[in-house]
């Protein structure tokens, strides 16, 4: 661990730089935890406050109830929809409006003209109102496509891809065209599977995304059984506990009896995001890099 | 006649895009219209009456107006800044960590709750901070009173500002993290042989190595004055802290889609627009000319 030239005092600063890093680690782990260790315990031992990392009268029966709880259900099955079909619809735009914008303009004059317009929508919009209201005239209102149509083509993912696919020399594609390969196919079998690493990035954002999202499933849907989940979970979750909040109660007794059934609610919540994570982290990194930090 | 069947080619793949970009981002613009009328939703947006800067002027008089401003800017730079800085210092920290292993599960556990939504945080958070939450066992436990977190005036920025900083440092320290790796370690080996202490040379080796990427986020923080994180205040918030925690974004959500004021929302959403605009544009121009990045 230590090399011989360090002095005691380097190696006692070392030490207690790992303990303060550590600290900021389980700093992040923390809440998250306790919202599993809750949903784990007993209801009386979360009352009297006597839970904090460690479950106290451990039980699952806050999760045989979401077993129950058709509502849950509904709006999960509504987010995984929604994941598979807007994924599949950001990872196809992303890649038809990624591929040709990566050509030089002397191959695709009007390239510079629409990467303007694609640039301009992500530095100015209409705001919310014009916004809602476009919704509502395409008619999508209270379908799963209000919540996979308005942001159908990711514009920062775009640009990420296209700036991957510009740092894949020019001979690459050359070569395939002297093959006869047309357009598309050097596309499909020649600069997709070399972005792999790439495509796979901004996938995984598109996906987290869709997850997350909320906003969109509140005002865009109006029968409670097309909302998705986060949106389930913040009128159930969140906004009750808020509304406590404001009137001033300071304990709502009926609302502590539904704390381990929230927790477990949120932390079932919480699975896909961690299940995705590990694949997710491997390569956020280099998209992020690459995108970000150019020669 | 190779290439202009090439051209074409191009067209036909961005036509979808296209169109999509145009049906929802392009048109929504003609929209901002309704900042200059009086918009009844009957009359719609070509049968409700003109009225030109009127709904400015009233925006301008309402003596809400100013708070919401101000609690926006305050609050989003105080983010811009301290996800500057709190994610430098941690990268700094873990960067002279010498276990690869330790390493590599510090970054993977500070990154997760960056992929955890508002909603979900929001959740935790009033667990954390209600009054029989963990926060207050330990402030009573400690003999100190209470604290009504997010139902202060005080206190509510403060938890705003913080838990932003808590849920990004992980994954803003990703860039830093990358620059640093990016250092020659040869001159690491020139310093050290040079009998530079760990101080100096963070402050002549470490620092100097990475100021182009502290330059450029500070470049680019310029652009996002504007937005405080309408999702987190949004999930957050309640009449009671409305003074202190209200921004623009989450004000025009309040009386464009619930109180059914269309033209005076859209009036505030085009001043932010506006405004957002100039300082996007503004912080690319110096991020090219300080830190010679371009987004493409």
């Amino acid at each position: 661990m230590f090399s011989k030239q360090q002095t005691f005092g380097e190696k006692v600063t070392y030490v207690l730089l790992l303990i303060a890093l550590i600290l900021i680690t389980l700093a992040c782990l923390a809440p998250i935890w306790h919202m599993v260790a809750i949903s784990l315990s007993d209801n009386s031992a979360v009352s009297a406050g006597q839970v904090t990392f460690i479950p106290v009268g451990f039980t699952l029966t806050p999760y045989e109830f979401i077993l129950q709880d058709q509502r849950f259900f509904q709006a999960f099955g509504v987010s995984v929809q929604r994941v598979l079909l807007g994924g599949a619809i950001n990872f196809i735009m992303t890649i038809l409006a990624a591929y040709p914008l990566s050509k030089e303009t002397s191959e695709f004059p009007a390239r510079n003209k629409i990467m303007w317009i694609f640039i301009f929508t992500m530095m100015f919009n209409g705001g919310l109102i014009p916004w809602y209201m476009t919704i509502k005239m395409t008619g999508v209102m209270d379908s799963i496509w209000a919540l996979v149509l308005p942001g159908a083509v990711p514009v920062f993912n775009v640009v990420l891809l296209m700036n991957f696919f510009r740092a894949i020399p020019k001979e690459v594609g050359e070569a395939a065209k002297i093959d006869g390969a047309g357009i598309f196919t050097t596309m499909w079998k020649v600069y997709i599977p070399m972005s792999m690493a790439s495509i796979a990035t901004v996938t995984l954002f598109s996906i987290v995304h869709h997850w997350n999202a909320f906003f969109d499933g509140m005002i865009l849907i109006n029968t409670p059984s097309g909302q998705p989940l986060q949106t389930y979970i913040r009128s159930l979750v969140v906004l009750p506990a808020l509304a406590d909040m404001s009137s001033g109660s300071l304990e709502d007794l009926m609302k502590l009896s539904e704390k381990t059934f929230n927790a477990a609610k949120i932390v079932v919540t919480m699975i896909p995001i961690l299940l995705v994570y590990p694949f997710l982290q491997r390569y956020f990194v280099t998209g992020i890099t690459l995108g970000s930090v150019k020669e | 006649m190779r290439t202009s069947r090439n051209v074409w080619g191009y067209y036909l793949m961005l036509t979808p895009p296209i169109l999509l970009v145009l049906i929802y981002e392009i048109f929504p613009l003609f929209g901002l219209i309704i900042a200059f009328q009086d918009f009844v939703p009957g009359k719609g947006m070509f049968g409700s009456t003109f009225v030109g800067l009127d709904n400015f002027i009233y925006m301008f008089q309402l003596k809400e107006s100013s708070q919401i401003f101000y609690n926006t800017i305050f609050i989003a730079v105080s983010k811009i800044v301290l996800n500057l800085i709190v994610p430098l210092i941690f990268a700094l920290m873990l960067n002279e960590v010498l276990q690869n292993t330790l390493k590599r599960w510090i970054q993977t556990i500070v990154y997760l709750p960056h992929f955890m939504s508002w909603v979900i945080l929001a959740g935790v958070l009033t667990n954390l901070l209600a009054s029989d939450g963990i926060f207050n066992n330990i402030i009573t436990a400690l003999g100190f009173e209470s604290i009504f977190f997010l139902g202060s005036n005080t206190w509510f920025p403060i938890v705003i500002i913080g838990s932003d900083v808590w849920k990004e440092f992980g994954f803003n320290a990703v860039i830093f993290l990358a620059a640093l790796t990016a250092i020659n370690p040869s001159l690491y080996e020139a310093a050290k042989i040079d009998g530079a202490s760990k101080f100096h040379q963070l402050r002549y080796v470490t620092l100097p190595g990475i100021a182009p990427t502290i330059v450029l986020l500070a470049c680019l923080g310029v652009g996002k004055i504007m937005n405080a994180g309408f999702e987190q205040i949004f999930n957050l918030y309640n009449p009671a802290v409305y003074a202190s925690g209200d921004i623009i974004d989450t004000y025009v959500y309040r009386i464009g889609l619930t109180q059914h004021q269309y033209g005076l929302a859209t009036a505030v959403g085009t001043l932010k627009s506006v405004v957002g605009f100039i300082l996007v544009v503004l912080s690319w121009k110096l991020a090219d000319k300080w830190a010679n990045y371009r987004i493409f």
